[in-house]
């Protein structure tokens, strides 16, 4: 290791690969891989697209210690794709969510970047995310804790954005965004008027960190360095919240009156409108405010 | 028929290497994303360079070439087997990627 790598500087998780998030977040020289590059378990589908193929096909697994304590993780590779989800990417995470079922592990930490299903493999990729999300409420359903981190620039969006609230923690930077259809989908399906995909403000305040951890959607908001993100998953690491009726019942009950809180239409901007109606005090400032500020502001 | 993937052009390049890699862990660096490429580099038997790309941006092969004659030339490994996945990197990002995966080899 370099000086660099070791100096107590803030590093931006943003910026940071998938791999350099896993060598950063879990302990030093902690991970160990499973499927790693050189055993070259790519996509079958890419290469007759024309498309190159990635050695990982865009997702690292492994099992790593967190604070000692062991853990699986999973890092997928937004540059790659857009971290999209194909048949091998979501074997991957599918395998290691199902070992993690019988080697119990403390926790499954997820480092999600993806815009969802991975187009070109179509079926296959819709197959997959939806075999994440069942093996995924296994892990959760053992009591082992499954924490989902999102702070990539390319964001966690379609099936990939189920996955993540499926999971027993969300962890979210300022610079995270969390959604179901992203913000180009929405343009194009509804509308400029609806919904304009290049104003970023208005993205980040529908989806951003701030908006999930000012509805609820999200547990924990820290900084964009990956430092804030280790500490929220070792805190994470004993909040298993296996599914109960009761719980579902009382999610339905927060989604069903957060419905309610809106009026029909709304003068001026509806995500200010909304936390206004959440309580949240300074609700204009919300975007100029650091995100110290903005943890204290949250009243769900 | 040719085993070059629709769409995706493959090179393979070798080169008698004089300097023995010796055994280490496979490096990978970079990533399959527009303009950027990755390199998986691995301890192989014999004494030679094997060079094997896929890339996305057909018909630059004499400066491929070209490109991984420099790099022989600033290290030339021996024993080491080089496999790349191209996005249409610029020879400077290829030049400066296959250094990185050289910094990074630690017996």
């Amino acid at each position: 290791m370099s000086a660099l790598d070791t100096a107590k500087v803030s590093v931006s998780y943003a910026e940071c690969s998938a791999r350099e998030r896993i060598a950063r977040l879990v302990d030093a020289e902690s991970f160990h891989e499973w499927l790693p590059p050189a055993e070259r378990v790519t996509s079958p589908h890419l290469a007759q697209l024309g498309v190159p193929s990635a050695f990982d096909d865009g997702v690292a697994i492994g099992r790593a210690t967190l604070a000692g304590r062991p853990v699986f993780i999973a890092a997928q590779e937004g540059e790659f794709m857009g971290g999209g989800v194909g048949e091998v990417h979501g074997a991957k995470l599918v395998g290691l969510l199902r070992r993690a079922l019988r080697d119990r592990p403390d926790a499954v930490l997820l480092l999600a970047e993806s815009g969802g299903v991975r187009l070109h493999e179509a079926n296959a990729g819709l197959i997959a995310v939806s075999e994440v999300m069942r093996a995924l409420l296994d892990v959760r359903a053992a009591g082992i804790p499954v924490v989902v981190l999102i702070g990539g620039a390319n964001g966690c969006f379609g099936g990939m954005g189920i996955v993540a609230r499926c999971a027993d923690r969300v962890v979210m930077s300022d610079m995270g965004r969390l959604a179901m259809s992203g913000p180009e989908v929405i343009e194009a399906s509804h509308g400029v008027d609806e919904f304009d995909s290049r104003d970023r403000a208005l993205v980040w305040r529908t989806t951003g960190g701030k908006h999930r951890w000012l509805s609820g959607d999200c547990d924990v908001l820290v900084e964009d360095d990956v430092t804030a993100f280790r500490d929220a998953a070792i805190a994470a690491l004993d909040a298993s919240m296996p599914v109960t009726l009761a719980r579902l019942e009382l999610e339905h009950a927060l989604l069903a009156s957060r419905l309610r809180l809106l009026p029909e239409h709304v003068a001026g901007d509806e995500a200010v409108a909304l936390w206004a109606r959440l309580g949240v005090a300074d609700a204009s400032r919300v975007a100029e405010l650091d995100v110290d500020a903005v943890r204290a502001l949250r009243t769900v | 028929m040719s085993d070059i993937p629709a769409g995706l052009e493959a090179l393979n390049y070798s080169f008698a290497g004089q300097r023995a890699a010796g055994h280490f862990a496979p490096v990978l660096v970079g990533v399959v994303g527009s303009g950027n490429l990755e390199v998986l580099m691995e301890p192989a038997a014999g004494s030679n360079c094997d060079i094997h790309i896929e890339t996305s941006a057909r018909g630059f092969g004499t400066i491929w070439e070209a490109v991984m004659r420099d790099f022989h030339q600033r290290h030339p490994l021996a024993g080491v087997r080089v496999s790349i996945n191209d996005m249409g990197a610029t020879p400077a990002v290829v030049s400066l990627r296959l250094d990185q995966a050289v910094s990074e080899l630690t017996p």
